[in-house]
């Protein structure tokens, strides 16, 4: 059967029979880089019509539609024109971090890939401290955020920073609790082995009302540190401008957007994993019809159909709620989710040690 | 793979930028005017720097950031064990993070959380 676990397996003993271990090794190394490089280009161009076309829905307009059948080559065209457009360096700015920034926050987007099961067996590294690893990077690209708007030497810019900087790591205490759930449930910090768990039964639906409180608190946590609406108050346009990517034009600009959404993508890639299954079919006990037919359904096919449902709903979020002020923001993280994702925790370790779960 | 895989995705992430840059400065024929390299901000001409002091609130979040950032560390690997180790553990945690409460409660009372 085709699948990509297969063709994995196929292509890496055809390079093994073919040439010495280091050579294949190399080989495989090339085919990633092309593989993440192409993942991320289709992920920028698909992930920006997606928003569009579903802010033009929700707002009952049709959204782009010129270029090309319903609008599809539209971000291909306004990433030509980014290509096309002179990347300005403002004189007065840090010019060295000016133009590290944008280098280092693509290099967090693409360095979570890594422990990512995009489908059954198929991951570039299998690393078993997954989880901690994934926090651990996720938690680097502030600093990519922080360099941008110091270095533009802009008020805007600095202050977009400064409260996206006080944001993420706000919001990474409440995600990382959520995760800590999970990890409490399954007793391995290994993504394979987490998603090995769900066997049975995504944790959401089995592990009670602890998993479903953890999965509120991770959705709201991501989209706060993702910047996305109804969190944006670093990049907020009707205050300041655009935060702390206003100085930045041309293709550095184009690389914030993009890195941007990789994150939405990764952190529901996250969430799919550790609360939907990640690439696990939807298993009910004993229906035996209903689960057959499901396996039938290629494992990547679930794995981005349970990402996508994610980012849908965050996206939806954006054009359902106001924005928030700084401090309403920074009183519903530390009065409200902190303290309630610690007593969570306390309660999944009750159920974890009970074995009340399914 | 192994580790390697880290190497190969920066040198993939560090391509993508370096590349996309390029291919832009390559292709756009720029134009210099003086005006070109002002910040732009708001669309107005600048006036005084904007690296000078801010506001202290950042701070003292950040303070408590790492504070809880440690906690949650430690319970990592708590976190990984807790199953097999039993009630104890349950206990153990219970300690420490009433403990840790009560500096969150402190910091409450003493107004480190408000926004000023």
């Amino acid at each position: 059967m085709l699948s990509l676990e297969s063709i994995t397996k196929t292509t890496q003993d055809w390079l093994l029979a073919k040439f010495t271990p280091t050579l294949a090794l190399t080989i495989e190394c090339v085919i990633v880089i092309l593989l993440a490089i192409t993942l991320f280009a289709v992920l920028g161009l698909v992930l920006v019509l997606l928003e569009r076309k579903v802010a033009a829905r929700i707002q009952i307009r049709l959204g782009p539609n010129r270029v090309g059948p319903g609008g599809i080559f539209q971000t291909a065209a306004d990433t030509l024109k980014l290509i096309m457009k002179e990347g300005l360096t403002p004189d007065t700015a840090d010019k060295f971090l000016f133009n590290l920034a944008p280098f280092i926050v693509m290099m967090v987007a693409m360095l979570l890939l890594a422990p990512i099961a995009f489908a059954k067996n198929f991951q570039i590294w299998d690393i078993n401290i997954g989880v901690l690893y994934i926090s651990a990077i996720s938690s680097l690209s502030v600093i990519g955020i922080l360099m941008a708007g110091w270095a533009s030497n802009n008020k805007y810019s600095l202050l977009g920073a400064m409260r996206s900087g006080a944001q993420i790591v706000s919001y990474e205490l409440s995600a990382g609790f959520a995760v800590l759930t999970i990890v409490v449930l399954t007793g391995s910090l290994q993504i394979s082995e987490i998603v090995a768990s769900q066997e049975n039964g995504w944790w959401l639906f089995k592990g009670h009302i602890p998993v479903v409180i953890a999965f509120v608190l991770y959705i709201i946590a991501v989209t706060a540190e993702t910047n996305r609406a109804p969190f944006d108050l670093a990049e907020a346009e009707s205050e300041l401008t655009a935060g702390f990517h206003t100085e930045y034009s041309g293709m550095k600009f184009a690389l914030f957007f993009l890195a941007e959404y990789i994150n939405i993508f990764i952190v529901c890639a996250i969430g799919a994993t550790l609360f939907l299954g990640g690439w696990m079919p939807l298993h009910f006990g004993h229906w035996e019809g209903f689960n057959h037919i499901m396996d039938y359904i290629p494992s990547s096919v679930w794995f981005m159909g349970k990402t996508f449902l994610l980012i849908f709903l965050i996206m939806w979020f954006r054009w359902t709620f106001p924005r928030l002020r700084v401090d309403q923001l920074l009183n519903l993280e530390w009065k409200y989710l902190l303290p309630i994702s610690l007593f969570n925790l306390l309660l999944v370790t009750v159920i974890a040690i009970m074995g009340w779960h399914f | 793979m192994g580790a390697i895989s880290l190497i190969a995705l920066l040198i993939a992430a560090i391509a993508f930028s370096a590349g996309g840059i390029l291919v832009g400065k390559i292709l756009v024929k720029g134009s210099s005017n003086p005006q070109k390299g002002q910040a732009y901000e708001c669309g107005i001409p600048t006036n005084t720097s904007p690296w000078h002091q801010f506001n202290v609130g950042y701070y003292l979040f950040a303070l408590l950031f790492l504070i809880f950032d440690v906690e949650l560390v430690f319970l990592y690997p708590w976190a990984v064990v807790v199953k097999k180790v039993g009630i104890l553990a349950l206990i153990e945690i219970m300690v420490f993070i009433f403990i840790l409460f009560m500096g969150f409660l402190y910091a409450h009372k003493k107004g480190a959380l408000k926004w000023s």
